[in-house]
């Protein structure tokens, strides 16, 4: 008999050592998130995936499961605390939905409509940001970085460059290239890289290509997030 | 010649009338008038009061965004800009020419664009002044009223308009904003399915435009002088036309005529547009002035849009419109149309071609071809011109060699006829307000005559930084306490 837990009344089944994000997602259910990616470390950073375990919020990704939980999720109460923090994440860049390149296949559009956000609602920073399209083959839109960190983790963990990192602080912080530039033309980053196919927004794009795939055809155009999965799951579909 | 009314000598004994907004036309504008104690009209102007500034914003923007970035900036045309951005970008990549199905595939939206924009300016805007006068009462002279009166002829308009809109969805995936075209051609063809779908409606839909034309032929042939009489100024003309001289919309050659239908230039490939043609700016609209560089500005400004395509073809393509274009340019007695109103009947002709060249493109197999997209190497300029359904639509990019946009300049249709609506408006302002007392009905023929041009001026106003501006301080009983002017050269003074 393997152990259970309750996501929103509904029988998980998890082994030790499973988080609550990794039996969720084994057992074909959904927990809204950004930062997370199986195939790197949890990281905790973006709390698109807080639940509520015993009126404690914790973030689904790094909560171990442990037998008995009560895990609530699709509640509206933990809806609305998703709502905001992508409402802050919309204003805090400059996220255009309408005319960039990954709408239709983006894990932040697609979680922000899973969540019922329809219009950002707070006042928009619009922050003064560049494009970097120093390299042949990919640009870095600077505008639509959520500093959820995969680049970094992916360049660090997989692809043993650590072309990325976070600098400054708080408000201040942002993504930095190591380069003697600071661009992404001089640094070691190559197109095969883990690291130029794990973004969950358009920061990171092949160059020259953008709107190939139809309106109508594209990722979540026809089903939610929910019962499509991340964007990461379908990179060569989208790619 | 009306051009005097354009700047009165003493504006500050004069009284101030101002139509504010303009109604049923697309975006934000006013007319000023200022008057003596008779009510002689002594400054009459077309001012754009709201400002879009693409041109600006787009900077530093990757090359390949711009056909969906761009086509932003209007709702009623985007595909227009749309098409002129992925044109630029065509020549951006050096793709001079695209394959059989990207283009056709183009043409077809294009061909949806101008139907249902045609058609919602038509019925939903103009149809009301022409079916019950400009006199009409207000409430009444609307769609509502046209749905109330008219419910068959406001029942096809409406979908004449939603036929286009679905072209438009099948080719670009959205009846509005869609991502159709890229540099280098299309994203998807016509599936056999989508095109049998257009092609079940198609033959109501030509027949239904042909009614459309004989309306407004009705119309203005039967009171001919007023209508030739009424707004018409006489306009260089300027428009796309194909090699061999007939009605093109997607691609072609600049073809500029004199008002008498002489010709300024021919078959000027539109690379060059930038030679022929020249901007000035003024101080009080938003909306720069256009005009033919060989003329100057006095003389060289023109009229774009169906009138001017309509008077400056040698003939259309398909079969009634061609006929149509037969009798239109007989009314003209050999000399170009030029009275605003005929406008309309120029416009409805062209929607008539749109569904005839749909019917012919719907039976062509290259729809549904599967070479969709050509590549190329990126250079750094790109300019792609196209018949918008209100006239003559340039978009023109410089890149730097990572792709990102350094400079743009769009010259949008209703910016072209910027002079030639300020003119039609001193025409009315002489010929029909002056000296009278003004009342609504009277002011409403000034918008009657905006109206025929339907222009858009949310798509006309992008310049930024070039503009003179002055603001003033007032104080409460509205003396002026302080002023700063920035002059188009950008020095500052107070």
């Amino acid at each position: 008999m393997s152990k259970t837990f309750r996501l929103d009344g509904r029988e998980i089944p998890f082994e030790a050592g499973q988080t609550i994000m990794d039996a969720v997602l084994a057992a074909g259910g959904y927990i809204p998130h950004l930062c997370h990616n199986p195939e790197f470390a949890p990281h905790g950073s973006c709390r698109v995936c807080l639940v509520a375990i015993g009126g404690r919020q914790v973030s689904a990704c790094t909560a171990p499961a442990s037998e008995g939980l009560e895990v609530e999720s699709d509640s509206e109460a933990i809806q609305a605390t998703r709502r905001a923090i992508l409402q802050m994440l919309f204003v805090e860049g400059n996220h255009v939905c309408p005319a960039c390149e990954k709408s239709g296949a983006c894990q932040l559009q697609a979680v922000a409509y899973y969540t019922g956000m329809l219009a950002p609602h707070f006042t928009h920073f619009f922050p003064h940001r560049s494009v970097d399209a120093s390299h042949p083959d990919f640009i870095i839109d600077f505008n639509r970085c959520i500093l959820c960190e995969l680049c970094v983790r992916a360049s660090r963990d997989q692809d043993g460059k650590r072309v990325f990192a976070i600098s400054g602080r708080g408000l201040d912080s942002h993504l930095a290239i190591d380069s003697p530039s600071g661009r992404l033309g001089d640094s070691s980053f190559a197109a095969g890289d883990k690291a130029a196919h794990v973004c969950p927004t358009g920061a990171i794009l092949p160059k020259h290509r953008g709107y190939e795939t139809p309106i109508g055809a594209r990722l979540y155009d026809r089903e939610p997030i929910s019962v499509v999965g991340d964007v990461r799951a379908h990179e060569e579909e989208v790619a | 010649m009306t051009t005097q009314l354009e700047t009165a000598r003493h504006p500050e004994t004069l009284r101030r009338v101002c139509i504010e907004p303009l109604t049923r036309v697309e975006g934000h504008g006013k007319v000023t008038l200022l008057l003596d104690e008779d009510n002689h009209v002594k400054q009459a102007r077309l001012h754009i009061v709201e400002f879009r500034g693409f041109e600006k914003f787009i900077q530093g923007r990757p090359y390949w965004e711009l056909p969906v970035v761009v086509q932003r900036l209007c709702g009623i045309c985007p595909v227009s800009h749309h098409l002129a951005a992925a044109k630029a970008c065509d020549r951006l990549i050096g793709v001079a020419r695209l394959t059989p199905t990207a283009e056709k595939v183009r043409r077809l939206m294009h061909l949806g664009q101008t139907l249902q924009s045609h058609a919602l300016h038509f019925f939903h805007l103009s149809s009301p002044d022409l079916l019950f006068g400009v006199d009409d009462a207000v409430a009444h002279r609307n769609i509502v009223g046209v749905i109330q009166d008219h419910p068959e002829i406001a029942r096809q308009g409406i979908l004449l308009r939603k036929y286009g809109q679905e072209v438009i969805r099948i080719t670009s995936g959205k009846r509005v904003h869609g991502t159709g075209a890229l540099p280098g051609g299309v994203n998807k063809n016509v599936s056999t399915e989508e095109r049998d779908l257009l092609l079940a409606d198609i033959d109501r839909i030509v027949a239904w435009a042909e009614q459309a034309v004989q309306l407004i032929k009705r119309m203005i042939l039967t009171s001919p002088e007023s209508h030739y009489r009424f707004a018409s100024v006489d306009a260089n003309t300027l428009s796309l036309v194909a090699a061999d001289g007939a009605f093109e919309i997607y691609d072609g050659g600049l073809r500029a005529r004199d008002p008498q239908g002489g010709a300024i230039f021919d078959h000027a490939d539109a690379q060059g547009y930038a030679e022929l043609l020249r901007e000035e700016i003024k101080p009080w609209s938003y909306m720069k002035f256009p005009f033919i560089a060989a003329l100057g500005p006095e003389h060289g400004w023109y009229r774009v849009g169906p009138l001017a395509r309509v008077n400056n073809c040698d003939r259309f393509t398909t079969p009634l419109a061609e006929q149509e274009r037969q009798d239109f340019a007989a009314a003209g007695e050999g000399r170009p149309l030029q009275a605003a109103l005929t406008t309309h009947w120029a416009r409805l002709i062209e929607l008539l071609h749109c569904t005839e060249a749909i019917r012919e493109l719907l039976a062509d197999p290259d729809l549904q071809g599967t070479d969709l997209r050509l590549e190329g190497d990126l250079g750094s300029l790109g300019i792609g011109v196209v018949e918008a359904p209100r006239g003559t639509l340039f978009h023109h990019y410089e890149v730097d060699p990572d792709g990102l946009v350094t400079r743009a300049n769009l010259i949008v249709s209703t910016t072209n006829n910027n002079q030639a609506m300020n003119e039609a408006i001193r025409r009315v302002a002489a010929d029909d307000l002056d000296g009278h007392e003004l009342s609504e009905p009277l002011l409403n023929r000034i918008e009657v005559a905006i109206r025929a041009y339907d222009p858009c001026l949310s798509c006309a106003t992008h310049a930024l930084g070039k503009m003179p501006l002055e603001l003033e301080l007032l104080d409460a009983e509205g003396r002026r306490v302080a002023a700063i002017r920035r002059h188009a050269d950008g020095l500052i003074d107070r």
